[in-house]
């Protein structure tokens, strides 16, 4: 499949190799029988950036990076990494990749599969050792380096996964999920890996439906929704507006129904969020509120968060 | 190192680390120790005079008694070949393992030739390895060595050879317990069919014995078996075969002819057909 397509595609239409994007999809769609995975997906990812992919559960985004990666055949488009096209041999050689399943050979040690990732990669056998030996240390397993992988943890394999990603310093960098096994310390290393490889110049592609953690470290993101791109910018464009907290007594669902001319709502009770509202609107809304027989305990004006527009995006998605 | 040859001291590895060597070599000694034994007795035996047997009717004992054993042997690779082979690609792609590993520069087609070697190397090793042992047992117990011991290794070889050919390209799409289940009742199947084939053989009836022929064309290993066999069967043992005609041919633990060139021929062309389409599948099959 993939080996076929590499001998025989184009260089990606912006041009040469080194001055293209990390990634760029165009129309890229995905069936499996009936039930459509990815629909027309178009994007560009700019090297260097970290780029955010959010979706729900089943939103196609571990079959938009197995795609991109070759291990799926698109059912239509056309892709390219680092200005090649997907499946191109050579290109892999300047890829890491973290799936978001992740396992490894448990009967080998953690430097034995970093070494075969090297030998896989190829990595100059020279390098090797430095190579193991800095992988271990960002992902905080030098002290386990010549245990058995079966010996370890799920959070340690996932390690594991991301320092053999890391190996060879990678271009462009795929991380399926990073962070599903590991503890908030783990998370908060991930993060930090992730602004290195940033600083280096690296492009990092990071699927995630942790939002916070996307938030912290992504430039730009792209919401997928049932195969479909439904938002897509930089963290500044598409968190532009306003949340409002509101803590209110009072209200029934017929009163909360009608303050739906404030935008969505997140009820959570006696607390009321609206998403998307703006500042010069909250008097306006505090004065519907005590008109509906509420009482008003706390305001709170705040930036839209990322869960905030991605919620909302999905609800005027369902509508 | 290419990566065929990466992934190839990777299966070897891990049958090693897994102990699957350590498994089958101890095995294999208590077996060459039993039938040790066992042959030595025939040496002992006596008739209804009181006398020992004479060299020659202790040979040919020998070589049916060693045939029967060496079927345990074939049984036991083709067995390990099939259980080994059918979950060597599902098994993987199922677990996540080739997930980082083929998002290197490695083509699908290096993973299925890379396992294919191993595994053949290890079939190889255990082949060369359990025949010397058993075959340097029975020389110390009887003094008996059959004719062509080379081409025995070979045969058994092949026949392994041919289960893991078998089970590695139904791993390519199906789980491992499926794969290895159909690749075990496939081998059963084939040697019942030779069977078949040789009662026709020995009747006359063309259409019985086409049976043995169409089973051997599409899975080989019945084939081989008789090849094994022709190389443990004594000139002397081979010449009552001959003149007992047709009917001598009906036994299933006998083979009055060396398999012909035509069938060697197709076994390195079914070798190709089998390697071919677990490459093909592979190759196309969504991870």
């Amino acid at each position: 499949m993939a080996d076929v397509k590499e001998q025989t595609a184009q260089a990606a239409p912006q041009g040469a190799a080194s001055g293209s994007p990390a990634i760029q999809t165009v129309d890229l769609s995905k069936k499996f029988g009936r039930t459509v995975a990815l629909s027309g997906l178009s994007m560009t990812v700019p090297r260097g950036e970290v780029f955010g992919f959010l979706g729900p559960n089943g939103a196609g985004k571990t079959t938009s990076v197995k795609l991109l990666l070759g291990l799926l055949r698109p059912t239509s488009g056309e892709a390219w990494l680092l200005g090649r096209p997907i499946g191109d041999l050579q290109t892999r050689r300047r890829i890491g990749y973290l799936p978001e399943l992740f396992r490894y050979q448990g009967w080998l040690s953690a430097r034995e599969v970093l070494a075969l990732h090297c030998e896989l990669a190829p990595l100059p056998r020279s390098s090797w050792n430095d190579e193991i030996t800095t992988a271990l240390d960002t992902v905080g397993l030098t002290d386990r380096a010549a245990d058995r992988v079966s010996t370890f943890s799920k959070g340690m394999q996932q390690r594991l996964g991301l320092a053999a990603a890391l190996l060879g310093e990678p271009e462009l960098v795929f991380l399926d999920e990073p962070t599903s096994a590991l503890d908030p310390v783990g998370r908060h290393d991930v993060r930090e890996v992730i602004r290195g490889l940033a600083s280096r110049g690296t492009a990092v592609f990071l699927n995630s439906h942790l939002l916070s953690e996307v938030e912290q470290v992504c430039d730009r993101v792209a919401v997928v929704d049932h195969g479909r791109v439904i938002a897509s910018g930089t963290m500044d464009d598409l968190l532009s507006g306003t949340a409002v907290k509101v803590r209110v007594t009072g209200l029934g669902d017929a009163e909360k129904g009608k303050l739906a001319s404030f935008g969505n709502i997140d009820d959570e009770g006696d607390q009321l969020t609206f998403t998307n509202l703006k500042p010069e609107r909250v008097p306006e809304l505090v004065a519907a509120i005590v008109a509906l027989g509420g009482r008003v305990y706390e305001v709170a004006p705040r930036h839209q968060t990322l869960e905030d527009r991605f919620l909302q995006l999905l609800e005027a998605e369902e509508k | 190192m290419p990566p065929i040859l990466v992934i190839a001291r990777l299966t070897v590895q891990e049958a090693s680390r897994r102990r699957l060597l350590l498994a089958l070599l101890i095995l294999t000694l208590i077996v060459v120790g039993f039938s040790a034994w066992g042959f030595n007795k025939i040496t002992t035996v006596t008739n209804s005079n009181g006398v020992t047997l004479p060299a020659a009717q202790v040979a040919l004992i020998t070589s049916q008694l060693l045939i029967g054993v060496t079927f345990m042997y074939s049984g036991v690779l083709a067995l390990s070949a099939a259980v080994v082979a059918g979950p060597l690609i599902s098994s993987e792609v199922e677990s996540g393992l080739l997930l980082s590993m083929l998002a290197r520069p490695v083509r699908r087609s290096e993973v299925v030739i890379g396992k294919w070697l191993g595994l053949g190397v290890l079939i190889a090793i255990y082949a060369a390895g359990s025949a010397f042992l058993e075959l340097a047992a029975v020389d110390w117990a009887t003094g008996y060595l059959p004719p062509h011991p080379v081409q025995l290794v070979i045969y058994v070889g092949l026949e392994g050879l041919a289960l893991l050919s078998l089970g590695l390209l139904l791993s390519t799409r199906l789980s491992g317990i499926t794969g290895g289940v159909i690749a075990l009742v496939a081998w059963l199947m084939g040697w019942i069919g030779g069977v078949v084939g040789d009662i026709g053989t020995g009747l006359q009836n063309q259409a019985v014995a086409n049976v043995g022929v169409f089973s051997h064309l599409l899975l080989p290993t019945d084939g081989l078996w008789r090849g094994a066999m022709y190389a443990m069967e004594p000139d002397a043992f081979l010449a009552s075969l001959r003149a007992a005609g047709t009917i001598a041919r009906a036994n299933p633990f006998v083979a009055v002819d060396p398999p012909p060139t035509s069938f060697l021929a197709w076994v390195v062309v079914w070798f190709a057909i089998m390697l071919t389409l677990s490459i093909l599948s592979f190759r196309t099959r969504e991870i």
